[in-house]
């Protein structure tokens, strides 16, 4: 049974690069369906705002996390693949109403961070040299865990706003 | 998952394989550590109340261990199937073990969004094959 709680190769890095890559089309893949499952002249313009930004920021995320596996000389994942996933599993798992979707929101985010949070520790604690730069590698990841906390921040504060 | 997880998950494989209770040395053997430090390790969990221990006769779970081992197993499985399903890996075994160290549950949990498992995960997990029944020659159909 292997157990290391450290990134050791390439091949490694780069399949957690491509898990970070789904996370994103998933989250921005579900902010699209809640979007399109809203009633546009009933949702908060806040919450609106918020799946859309959700979205955008998703998809910068997974643009730069798909460089630095191509950097890696490995393949990233399909979006339309993942997209379809999610719409054909979406309806077991949409949320019932807006503090659903709000809560659901708030788990991508906290998710993410941990997720992200999880792959620099991890990288920060193995000797291996990648055959990319390990400070830029950090870098990217460090600000998009940022960027992830920030969100984490949003929903929350929304969550207490909205009645 | 973090060491404490490991032993609760191999306690968990190794009673439905061999029944319990499990030998420490049998323990120590399958994580590929020495038996002082399995011992160890089996009293912390025993002091959390995870697993019993009687000495020369092994370790057992107890329900709150059993709980916890089973979400961890869960978490195995999940892992597994998004990498045998969504990313299409041949050596999904291979690999789901090296990366569940960096993934943690709440991360499996969004990855399941998007996998197809049968209601009866984890106890689906053939212990022999070191993988879920339902992967490999007899895919899930969808």
């Amino acid at each position: 049974m292997e157990f290391s709680e450290a990134v050791v190769s390439d091949h490694q890095l780069a399949r957690l690069l491509q898990i970070g890559i789904v996370l994103e089309e998933v989250v921005e893949a579900r902010a699209e369906q809640h979007l399109e499952t809203l009633e546009v002249e009933t949702a908060h313009p806040a919450m609106i705002a918020l799946l859309e930004d959700a979205a955008a920021e998703s998809h910068e995320h997974r643009d730069q996390l798909a460089k630095l596996v191509k950097q890696l000389d490995a393949e990233s994942t399909g979006y339309a693949e993942i997209e379809t996933l999610v719409r054909e599993r979406y309806a077991r798992t949409k949320p019932d109403d807006f503090d659903d979707l709000l809560y659901d929101q708030l788990c991508n985010e906290e998710t993410a961070y941990k997720f992200y949070d999880d792959l620099i520790e991890a990288i920060e604690a193995s000797d291996a040299i990648f055959s990319i730069d390990r400070d830029a590698l950090l870098s990217v990841l460090r600000t998009i865990r940022e960027e992830e906390a920030e969100g984490v921040e949003d929903v929350a504060r929304l969550m207490e706003e909205l009645p | 998952m973090n060491t404490a997880d490991q032993y609760l998950r191999a306690l968990l494989l190794l009673e439905r394989l061999e029944g319990p209770p499990v030998a420490t040395g049998r323990l120590a053997d399958v994580l590929e550590v020495s038996p002082a430090s399995a011992n160890e390790m089996i009293g912390k969990l025993a002091d959390d109340a995870q697993v019993e221990h009687e000495k020369y006769r092994g370790t057992v779970l107890t329900d709150r261990g059993r709980e916890r081992a089973e979400a961890v197993l869960q978490t195995y499985c999940i892992l597994e199937h998004f990498l045998a399903n969504v990313l299409g890996v041949e050596e999904y075994r291979h690999e789901a073990a090296s990366l569940e160290a960096v993934i943690d549950e709440t991360v499996a949990e969004r990855l399941d969004t998007i996998i197809d498992r049968h209601d009866d995960c984890p106890s689906c997990f053939d212990v022999e094959a070191d993988r879920c029944r339902y992967l490999g020659s007899d895919q899930l159909a969808d």
